[in-house]
C-alpha cells in the first residue's frame, strides 16, 4: 500500500509540477492557491498512505540520548514543557521520546513547565504515556508534576538557588516536602540533566543562561524548527545536545525503537511526519526553480 | 449588495448543516465503539468543533472572511483567559496565600507556610499593573512597569554577558588541527564519521573561517578592497547559507505543524488514518 500510494502521490506532484513548470515557459504567472495546494497535496497524500523514511541518528541527537543512557538509573531528570498546543505537533513527539526514555531507564522525572500553556500537555503525557505505558510508576516517587509558574527567566534564577522559593506545592496543591521524590532536592543544582522542550520564550536558550551554564548542570533541548539554527552555538559547550524541529524527534524515536524493544510499536508521530516533510520540501524546491526559471524568462524577455 | 447578503447567509446556513451533520455522524461513530450517549455527544461536538476551526483557520489561504476572523478572535480570547487563569491558580493561589494568609490558605486547600510580609510588594506592583484599566490611576502601572524593567534588565544584563556574549566568543577558539598528531597518522586515519578528526577539522574551519569573515563584512572603518574585500564577500556568503538554512527550517516547522491539523482532520475527525 505504502509504495502504491508513494507511486500515486509522486505522479499527481509531478504531472502538476510540470503544467506548473509549462505555464511559466509561456509566460503565464501563477496564482499563489496554486502553490498551497500543492503543499497541501504534497502534505495529505503521504498522511494518506502512510509513506515514511527510515531515520538515523545524528551525533547532536545521539549526544542526547547517549546522557539519559549512560545515566544510572535513579538519576534526575528535569523535563520542561515550554510549549503551547499551537507548537505540539512539532516538539510533543520529543517531549514524549524523552518520557518514555528516562522512564524506561528507571530514572525520576520532574515534569515543569515555564509556560502556562504547557501545564496541561505535562498532564495530557501523564495520563496518555505514564498512567498507560508505565502503570508500576508511582507518582511522588518516580515522577512528579510541579505545573507552571509565572516570571519566565525569573523562574530559573529562583529555583536555581531553591526550588522550594519558588514551588510551595506540585500541581495537585501537595507540598513538595510530602513528596519522596523530592527528598534532598533542594535546587536545579540537584538535577543530572535539564531538558527543556519549546521553541519560543523562554524556551531552550534561557535554561542555557539562566540555569545549565549558570549551575553547571548538563542541559539539553528540543526546540521547533524555526528556532534550531539559533541554538546550534550552543552545541556542544553549553549544550549537549538538541533535536531540532521534527527531524530531531524522529531521529530520537528511530534510536529508541532500535535499542529498546519494548518500543517497537509505539506511536512515532515524528517519524511519520518526514514522509509529508520529504514531499512538501520537494515541492518547495521544484516552486523554487520554476520561480527561478520564470524570472530569468520574464528578464530576457524585458532584455 | 443584497445579492452578497442572500450568498453569506446561504454559505452560513450551508456550514451549520455540514456542521450539525458532522456532529451527528461521528456521534454515531463514537457511540458505536461503546461509549455512553452523553459521552459520545459531547465527544464529537468537540471535535466537530476544533475540526470545523481549523477549517475555518485554513480558509483565509483562499482569502480572508468572517469564518477565520471568528476563529481567530476565539483563539485569542481563550488564550488570553487561560493564561489569566493558570497564572492566578498558580501564583496567586499557589505562591501568594501561602505566605500571607492561614485562612485563605486554608480555603483554597494549599500548605500555609508562615506570614512573610515581602509578599506585599509584588501584590503592590500587581495591583498598580492592574490599575493601567483606569484612565485617572493609569500613571500607578508606570511604577510597576518601571521596576519589573529595571530587575528584570539588571538580571539579565549580567547573565546575557557571561554566559551568551563570553561563553560564545569562546566558543569560536576551536582548535583549528584536531587531535593532530603528524601528516601520516592524519592520513592513515582518515575517516568521514561525524566525530572523526577530518570531520571535526573541517567543522571547527567552518566555524573560524565563517566567524572571521562575518565580522569582516560588518567592520565598516576600512573599504573592502583586495584581501579585505574577499574576506568580506565570503562573509555574505556565509550569511546567505545561514538565511537558507534558516528558511529550511522554518518550511519544516510550518510544514510540521499542517502536519499535525491534517493529521487530527484525517484521524480524529474523519476517521480515514489510524
Amino acid at each position: 500500500m505504502s509504495s502504491v500510494g508513494l507511486i500515486i502521490s509522486l505522479f499527481i506532484i509531478g504531472a502538476g509540477l510540470l503544467w506548473l513548470l509549462i505555464l511559466s515557459l509561456t509566460g503565464r504567472e501563477v496564482e499563489r492557491r496554486i502553490v498551497f495546494l500543492f503543499i497541501g497535496l504534497a502534505v495529505s497524500v503521504p498522511l494518506l498512505f502512510n509513506i515514511t523514511f527510515s531515520e538515523r541518528a545524528t551525533p547532536i541527537v545521539l549526544d542526547v540520548f547517549d546522557k539519559l543512557e549512560d545515566l544510572p538509573p535513579g538519576s534526575k531528570v528535569l523535563l520542561s514543557y515550554d510549549y503551547g498546543p499551537s507548537m505540539a505537533p512539532e516538539v510533543e513527539p520529543m517531549s514524549n521520546a524523552f518520557l518514555r526514555h528516562s522512564l524506561a531507564k528507571g530514572h525520576k522525572l520532574y515534569l515543569m513547565a515555564l509556560w502556562a500553556t504547557g501545564q496541561s500537555l505535562v498532564a495530557t503525557a501523564v495520563d496518555s504515556i505514564i498512567k498507560r505505558e508505565f502503570p508500576d510508576k508511582v507518582y511522588g516517587e518516580d515522577y512528579v508534576n510541579i505545573g507552571f509558574k509565572a516570571g519566565g527567566t525569573g523562574v530559573l534564577n529562583v529555583i536555581i538557588t531553591d526550588f522550594r522559593k519558588m514551588y510551595l506545592t506540585d500541581v495537585d496543591g501537595l507540598d513538595l516536602d510530602s513528596l519522596f521524590i523530592f527528598d534532598g532536592v533542594k535546587s536545579l543544582r540537584d538535577m543530572d540533566v535539564l531538558i527543556s522542550i519549546g521553541g519560543g520564550f523562554p524556551g531552550v536558550k534561557e535554561w542555557v543562561l539562566f540555569a545549565g551554564a549558570p549551575g553547571n548542570i548538563p542541559t539539553a533541548g528540543g526546540c521547533a524548527a524555526v528556532s534550531a539554527p539559533l541554538l546550534y552555538p550552543y552545541y556542544p559547550r553549553q549544550l549537549l545536545g538538541l533535536l531540532g524541529g521534527i527531524k530531531g524527534a524522529a531521529e530520537y524515536e528511530s534510536e529508541l525503537k532500535k535499542r529498546y524493544p519494548r518500543f517497537e510499536t509505539m506511536p512515532t508521530p515524528g517519524i511519520k511526519m518526514m514522509g509529508p516533510q520529504t514531499l512538501a520540501h520537494l515541492v518547495v524546491m521544484a516552486f523554487i526553480v520554476i520561480g527561478n526559471i520564470s524570472y530569468f524568462i520574464s528578464r530576457r524577455k524585458r532584455s | 449588495m443584497e445579492g452578497s447578503k442572500r450568498l453569506s447567509a446561504i454559505i452560513l446556513a450551508v456550514v451549520i448543516a455540514l456542521f450539525l451533520v458532522s456532529w451527528i455522524v461521528k456521534g454515531l461513530a463514537i457511540s458505536d465503539s461503546g461509549a455512553a450517549l452523553w459521552f459520545s455527544v459531547r465527544d464529537a461536538f468537540f471535535i466537530t468543533l476544533a475540526a470545523f476551526l481549523t477549517l475555518a483557520i485554513l480558509s483565509f489561504l483562499y482569502k480572508d472572511n468572517p469564518y477565520y476572523k471568528f476563529a481567530e478572535h476565539l483563539f485569542v480570547g481563550v488564550s488570553a483567559a487561560y493564561w489569566m487563569c493558570v497564572g492566578f491558580w498558580s501564583t496567586i493561589v499557589g505562591n501568594l496565600f501561602p505566605n500571607i494568609s492561614e485562612s485563605l490558605s486554608g480555603y483554597f486547600d494549599v500548605p500555609y507556610k508562615g506570614f512573610n510580609p515581602f509578599y506585599f510588594i509584588p501584590l503592590i506592583l500587581g495591583i498598580m499593573l492592574l490599575m493601567r484599566l483606569s484612565a485617572r490611576a493609569g500613571w500607578m502601572s508606570r511604577w510597576a512597569l518601571a521596576w519589573i524593567v529595571g530587575t528584570t534588565s539588571g538580571l539579565n544584563l549580567i547573565r546575557y554577558l557571561r554566559t551568551d556574549f563570553i561563553s560564545q566568543v569562546s566558543n569560536t577558539f576551536v582548535p583549528l588541527l584536531v587531535d593532530w598528531k603528524g601528516v601520516g597518522p592524519f592520513f592513515s586515519d582518515l575517516s568521514l564519521s561525524a566525530s572523526g578528526q577530518f570531520t571535526m577539522t573541517l567543522a571547527n574551519w567552518v566555524i573560524f573561517v565563517g566567524v572571521f569573515t562575518g565580522l569582516i563584512y560588518f567592520f565598516f572603518s576600512k573599504e573592502h578592497k583586495g584581501f579585505f574585500g574577499a574576506a568580506s564577500r565570503v562573509g555574505i556568503w556565509v550569511l546567505m547559507i545561514t538565511f537558507g538554512a534558516s528558511f529550511g527550517y522554518t518550511v519544516m516547522g510550518r510544514v510540521s505543524l499542517l502536519v499535525g491539523r491534517l493529521t487530527y482532520l484525517f484521524r480524529d475527525w474523519l476517521g480515514l488514518i489510524s
